[in-house]
């Protein structure tokens, strides 16, 4: 231990004693471990603005929208079709197990108004569950009620941003508002959301019921989407196999005839991008790696350097009684010690530049602990591989040839 | 002092050192037998290629020979592995060279405190016997200065501080006094013969008869071979 601590005291010596070296050598070092942190951290940042993105529709989530219209061979967009029906929504509920919430949704855009404002704005029709699958909270008043669907209610809850433009500092709950010149009560204001991850307005819409808003406003008897979120995970691809044939059977598609829906699984959605994104991350570290990789040849490169520059000093070290293992510590330390300071700047760096993205990039970024050590043991493990050839070099000099050495 | 064991502290029989050079065996030194008593002052002597200098680092632990004998103070160490060789260095043999051999990065009192690190020596007893044995050498006010910023003959003397302070059984300087002046060459040689008086065992190498004629025994090496072995005071001529 003690002969392990003086050789340390040694290493550290020489290092000092050639300061502008070590630092050059410890740039390559620096450069790589801060380059693989902040790297990483982008490729992560990318990976959890996917997530969130995905994550804000919901989790567990199966969306069935209708298929595309077919008039004498000619087909019509995506969702055209006006097959699938609230009683789908309803049949789903009752039929397919592992379900926690059903919400068939009718939406269109109006112009909303009150006294001398108005506002141009999203009118979604709900169920009462649409609460439950978007997490919505109401801040004042109350949500849409079983009640109020079956009687077709003239009622709204309204996001903030539309409260804001109607009604100002005004409490709207028990004021009506007129949506295509049909009054509405409203009876609850939503909880600010915020912007979604793609930059949408999630507080600039009107909920009213979907019976209300299919035969009074639309005027149509079909649904335009049903959000399904299903118990858990694993029992995504079951659920949505069982909704299929129901609603196959509901429509009476028999045989090869196509589906008139279509059912996306955002889970799946998001297994594959997250593999996607994960891949970037991968491929941004190793190419940051490799740059600390070249920081360790560098280190190698030095050290044989000193090793050739210090021929003399060893040999009178040998003379004077020190081992192999002597030597070879002594030289071994210097390097790993490079590798182990390096690895701290660096991380500091890495760090800094992560947070100087997130803070003047557009783009946040995240730094977890798993790239820091691990680039950090990298380091120093560089280090400690990249001094063995030298050090042993070093250890195996002739102590007569050494002492000869000019 | 280290008390010795054995009759002769050096005892050399048929050391040979045979080189490959090309398919040519050269023998650098060709069957030498000799023995040091504990206490004795000996002169190496020769001219450059008469194998003194390896049998200096045979004597020395720094070199192995082909064949023969070597027993330091009664234990062979002929065949020691390079560890081995190293503590004997370490424990037993103080250098001293002709271009001093002092680290140029570290002060004084580190240099002769080197020894002591490889033997495993607290740090702290470390500074108190270098400070001491420079003491000895008329250094004390030079401890703390780095080499470069000491004379020819001071750093001689550091050198000498460095082979003394693991307290060794002989010490072995290779043309001490090469580089020095002629008052240098005075006060170290002074010093050589102090540490004999008091009972050290010391060897020299040396081709001047002058530096030679200090020492209790002259031991002339030709051809690899000693040809000569003359007490104090002979004059003996190399050439």
């Amino acid at each position: 231990m003690g002969m392990f601590y003086e050789s340390v005291s040694i290493a550290l010596k020489a290092l000092l004693s050639n300061k502008m070296r070590s630092i050059l050598t410890m740039l390559g070092i620096i450069i790589g471990v801060g380059a693989v942190i902040a790297m990483v951290s982008v490729g992560m940042g990318v990976t959890q603005n996917v997530t969130n993105s995905i994550a804000s529709l919901g989790s567990n989530m199966l969306i069935i929208r209708p298929g595309a219209s077919m008039s004498g061979g000619l087909r019509g967009s995506a969702g055209s079709r006006t097959t699938l029906k609230y009683a789908d929504a309803i049949a789903i509920k009752k039929k397919v197990k592992d379900i926690d919430y059903v919400s068939p949704t009718a939406s269109s855009s109006y112009q909303v108004v009150y006294g001398n404002q108005n506002w141009n704005t999203e009118v979604q029709g709900v169920t009462p569950e649409f609460m439950a699958i978007r997490d919505l909270t109401v801040g004042a008043g109350s949500f849409i009620t079983e009640n109020e669907l079956a009687t077709r209610e003239r009622v709204a809850v309204i996001g903030t941003t539309v409260s804001t433009n109607l009604f100002g500092e005004e409490n709207p709950v028990g004021k009506v508002i007129r949506i295509n010149n049909q009054p509405f009560r409203v009876i609850g204001v939503l909880e600010s959301k915020g912007q979604s991850s793609v930059g949408q307005d999630q507080d600039d819409v009107v909920i009213i019921p979907l019976t209300t808003a299919m035969d009074r406003l639309l005027g149509i008897n079909y649904v335009r989407m049903i959000n399904v979120q299903v118990s858990s995970q694993d029992k995504m691809d079951a659920v949505q196999a069982d909704i299929e044939s129901l609603l196959r059977q509901r429509h009476h598609l028999i045989g090869k005839k196509e589906n008139d829906f279509q059912v996306q699984n955002l889970t799946s959605l998001m297994t594959t991008l997250n593999e996607t994104t994960t891949m970037l991350t991968l491929f941004l570290g190793s190419i940051a790696a490799i740059s600390l990789l070249v920081g360790g040849i560098g280190i190698m490169n030095i050290m044989m350097v000193s090793v050739t520059e210090r021929t003399r000093e060893i040999g009178i070290r040998k003379a004077l009684g020190a081992t192999f293992k002597n030597i070879m510590t002594q030289f071994l330390i210097e390097s790993v010690v490079i590798g182990v300071i390096g690895g701290l700047i660096g991380i500091a760096f890495g760090v800094g530049v992560a947070f100087a993205i997130s803070k003047f990039g557009s783009f946040n970024t995240v730094i977890t602990a798993a790239p820091i050590l691990l680039s950090f043991t990298f380091s120093v493990g560089i280090g400690l591989f990249f001094g063995i050839y030298p050090a042993r070099k070093a250890a195996l000099l002739d102590p007569i040839e050494a002492l000869r050495y000019e | 002092m280290a008390q010795t064991k054995a009759e002769h502290i050096i005892e050399l029989r048929g050391i040979k050192k045979i080189y490959q050079v090309g398919d040519q065996e050269v023998a650098a030194l060709a069957g030498v037998d000799l023995n040091i008593d504990q206490g004795e002052f000996a002169a190496l002597m020769g001219p450059s290629g008469s194998g003194k200098s390896t049998l200096m680092n045979i004597l020395g632990c720094l070199d192995r020979p082909t064949v023969g004998s070597y027993k330091l103070d009664g234990d062979e160490v002929a065949n020691l592995s390079d560890d081995d060789l190293a503590l004997t260095r370490n424990r037993r043999i103080g250098f001293v060279f002709q271009n001093f051999n002092l680290l140029s990065r570290i002060s004084a009192a580190e240099n002769v405190a080197l020894p002591l690190v490889y033997a495993g020596v607290s740090r702290r007893e470390r500074e108190e016997k270098s400070r001491k044995v420079l003491a000895s050498v008329g250094l004390s006010d030079r401890a703390d200065h780095q080499p470069n910023e000491l004379s020819g003959g001071q750093r001689q003397r550091v050198a000498i501080a460095r082979a003394l302070v693991n307290d060794p059984h002989i010490i072995m300087a290779d043309e001490p006094t090469g580089n020095l002046d002629t008052k240098s060459t005075k006060e170290i040689m002074e010093i050589f013969e102090g540490l004999h008086e008091s009972g050290r065992t010391i060897i020299l190498v040396t081709h001047e008869p002058e530096i030679a004629a200090c020492a209790s025994r002259q031991l002339l090496v030709r051809d690899g071979r000693i040809t000569r072995d003359a007490g104090k005071g002979e004059k003996m001529d190399v050439v």
